[in-house]
């Protein structure tokens, strides 16, 4: 079918998220290191790990983007969220060094996306954060452009592992 | 965790990039308005008892299992619109008539928005031109020309153009056919448009 007319719901900007993209909602399932810093009483079945009727607090456990965005209070009351390996301080040297050499599908399939999401979580690191997703982006734009505007019309999987 | 059969909805469409209809999910579906109920039904229980008892403690889980209710409300959404937009777009590609195995995929609510989009489209449509009417479905690319040389690529049977002349549509035969009555099988793929 000619797709031309099948107009999906595009992602959000930035830290906007689109209610009804489904790039969005993909995106917002992955899931993040989290600490509770308050009790869940009779959700102990979330945790696998332990066999308690409640989740108590200073639990490390994973949760997904949406629901860790859901409970997230200024005032770290509920949880606290840890950032993903890729967008520390170690990483981020690597990012600013070279955004060209990086297996950003390696990554994560949702760099840029994730980390504009990570804002979200009132880390100090934030501004840092958020110069080198922008910087990356910059970085790797040209050969991006360049590949999308003289590829081949036929399998472009091997170029894209490098997205 | 919660929410897991939702998001299997959602990946079902995001697999069919290119704008296909898979056939309705009403199990999916029904499974997880199923989930909502019950994260429903211990919410309303548990505020009850925060209330009464004055057990401030459960509001965490309450917001949780809030949270949950949320994201399924979300996702759903996003599902059925999502497939409004494919049903839409297959106004554009197959014309008023959908095939009967896409038919198939719908259900009965979104067979019933079809129709409706059609009678919008098409009164829209009447209203072009000055009154006379403008058929806004064809020609959606520029045309180079008239007539174009279609070669057919399955049989179709007969096929009656303008001046009342019949053409039998078999495969790999050739004909060079007036440009508007085509591209709906072009679109449809009986049809091969031959550029030489």
């Amino acid at each position: 079918m000619d797709t031309q007319s099948y107009l999906p719901v595009q992602p959000g900007v930035g830290m906007q998220e689109n209610f009804l993209s489904l790039d969005d909602i993909l995106l917002s399932h992955e899931r993040l290191p989290i600490r509770t810093e308050c009790a869940f009483p009779r959700l102990g079945y979330l945790e696998k790990a332990t066999d308690a009727q409640d989740i108590p607090q200073g639990t490390k456990m994973e949760l997904p983007l949406w629901l860790s965005k859901g409970l997230y209070e200024r005032k770290r009351r509920v949880l606290s969220v840890e950032l993903p390996k890729v967008y520390r301080e170690g990483w981020r040297t690597v990012f600013n060094a070279d955004p060209n050499v990086v297996d950003l599908h390696k990554m994560g399939p949702y760099y840029y996306g994730l980390g504009s999401q990570m804002l979200h979580f009132d880390s100090p690191e934030n501004p840092e954060i958020a110069q080198t997703l922008l910087q990356t982006f910059i970085g790797r734009f040209r050969r991006n452009m360049d590949s999308s505007q003289n590829a081949y019309n036929e399998d472009t999987s091997a170029l894209a592992s490098c997205q | 965790m919660f929410c897991e059969k939702a998001i299997e909805l959602i990946r079902e469409l995001h697999r069919m990039s290119d704008g296909q209809l898979p056939a309705f999910n009403e199990d999916g579906l029904r499974q997880v308005l199923q989930e909502m109920e019950a994260l429903y039904d211990q919410n309303q229980s548990d505020v009850n008892e925060a209330k009464a008892e004055g057990r401030s403690d459960l509001i965490a889980s309450i917001k949780l299992r809030h949270c949950c209710l949320l994201r399924n409300q979300r996702c759903v959404t996003a599902y059925l619109y999502d497939r409004l937009l494919r049903i839409r777009a297959l106004r554009w590609e197959y014309g008023s008539v959908l095939p009967a195995n896409v038919r198939f995929h719908m259900c009965a609510e979104e067979v019933q928005w079809f129709s409706q989009y059609k009678k919008s489209l098409a009164s829209f449509m009447r209203s072009l031109g000055g009154g006379e009417g403008l058929d806004i479905t064809q020609d959606m690319k520029p045309p180079k020309s008239l007539y174009i040389e279609v070669r057919c690529l399955k049989d179709h049977g007969e096929f009656e153009i303008d001046d009342g002349t019949v053409i039998l549509l078999k495969k790999n035969s050739q004909h060079f056919l007036p440009r508007w009555k085509c591209e709906q099988l072009i679109r449809q793929g009986v049809l091969e448009h031959v550029m030489s």
